[in-house]
């Protein structure tokens, strides 16, 4: 069979490395060695980040679209969003990406207390983005300043229509003589702000589920340099998440 | 990188624990602050459709730097980058062809959508009042195209 002779091959030609890694209580069986496993594992992450790619994009095409549709509200409903608060968030996220690689570059070197030191410092940078996201969130609930149906801001200077479902009513087709034309366009801001950022959000908390995770882990002194896949891992998926972020600041924060 | 298919697989993790480096980690970070700080100044001029287009482009150059550096990309094995530029491709042709229906239409309001009117309150009619009640949707088209 196949199988053997490759395992019989590797066997021969890392005689050094397989053999440490052959008690490896982390090898599965239906891997030939450690390295086809760590390879298998993160094909399958790459596999997985790319879903996430598509997930968002469709968010963005649909973004650019209603960006493209109401250009003059978008421009003013973006600047209810506070801009020194999506620079800092920025700021925060792009030094969690830093320290996460950090920690990945301490478990490949079986260093433990480093490893817990930059798990940690990545885990309190992502509680200070939910915290500023916290303050953005709250600021924009008392000021009306909601998705769809919820929005009830009055100030714009076009005012917000009251959007009723269904197929268009006579009145709505022919409408009063007296009456003045009204828009969508704040509200559908808002619905996709609070969509994608609140998705966005979902993967922050998610990542400091995980993170938390490795950190017990890492304490527990599991992770070395003959074993970090599921470090490097999350790390993968954490600069996906900071990845998202960078696209997602300026077209929200610093469109004109 | 040709290094990766001549290597035998064992040695092939060891020579993956020499790339990257606290050095090289540190300054993609200060590029990524960095680039950050010019896309917020450039944000405060008005360079008309200018603006969204050096928004994109740096934050791709900052993206770039994500993929390759933290995530490794430059030195990972090619069946990743090839899962990674292939999750890309598709959304370029995703947002391509998009784009491509967005400006064949006229009207982009969702059929279970329509805008309706508020009426103002009797005697405030404002000027020109009469010839701004067509639906607002297509008004405002008119005057955008």
């Amino acid at each position: 069979m196949s199988t053997t002779s490759v395992d019989l091959q590797s066997h021969g030609q890392a005689a050094g490395h397989a053999a440490a890694h052959h008690d490896d209580p982390h090898h599965q069986h239906h891997f030939t060695t450690m390295e086809q496993q760590f390879d298998t594992s993160k094909i399958g992450m790459w596999l997985f980040l790319a879903t996430e790619v598509l997930l968002f994009g469709g968010l963005f095409v649909g973004f650019g679209m209603m960006q493209a549709r109401y250009p003059q509200e978008f421009v003013e409903a973006h600047t209810h969003l506070v801009r020194w608060q999506g620079s800092l968030n920025t700021v925060v996220l792009l030094i969690s990406s830093f320290t996460m690689v950090l920690a990945v570059t301490a478990a490949k070197k079986s260093q433990k207390s480093k490893q817990v030191l930059f798990l940690s410092l990545t885990i309190v940078c992502a509680v200070i983005f939910l915290i500023v996201k916290y303050f953005e969130y709250a600021h924009k609930w008392e000021e009306g300043w909601l998705p769809g149906k919820y929005y009830s801001y009055k100030a714009d200077p076009i005012p917000a229509c009251t959007i009723t479902p269904g197929p268009p009513t006579a009145a709505a087709t022919t409408p009063a003589p007296n009456a003045q034309p009204c828009t969508n366009g704040y509200s559908t801001f808002f619905s996709f702000y609070f969509m994608m950022t609140g998705l966005h959000g979902i993967h922050i908390l998610a990542g400091i589920g995980v993170l938390t995770w490795l950190l017990i882990r890492a304490r527990r002194g599991e992770f070395s340099a003959s074993y970090y896949t599921p470090v490097d891992l999350v790390g993968l998926y954490w600069h996906l998440v900071d990845l998202i972020w960078i696209y997602l600041f300026p077209l929200y924060y610093l469109i004109q | 990188m040709s290094n990766h298919t001549e290597t035998p697989a064992a040695s092939a993790a060891a020579h993956e624990h020499e790339h990257g480096g606290v050095a090289i980690y540190a300054k993609t970070l200060i590029a990524l602050l960095f680039l950050t700080a010019i896309t917020i100044a450039a944000a405060s001029f008005n360079f008309g459709q200018g603006n969204v287009v050096i928004a994109l482009a740096i934050a791709t150059m900052k993206g770039s730097l994500v993929v390759l550096f933290f995530m490794h990309l430059r030195w990972d094995k090619p069946v990743n980058r090839i899962i990674a530029m292939a999750g890309f491709l598709f959304l370029g042709i995703f947002i391509a062809f998009c784009l491509l229906d967005f400006n064949s239409r006229n009207n982009y309001v969702p059929q279970n959508m329509h805008p309706t009117v508020i009426p103002l309150a009797p005697g405030t009619a404002p000027a020109g009042a009469v010839e701004r009640t067509n639906p607002a949707a297509l008004a405002a088209e008119g005057e955008k195209k």
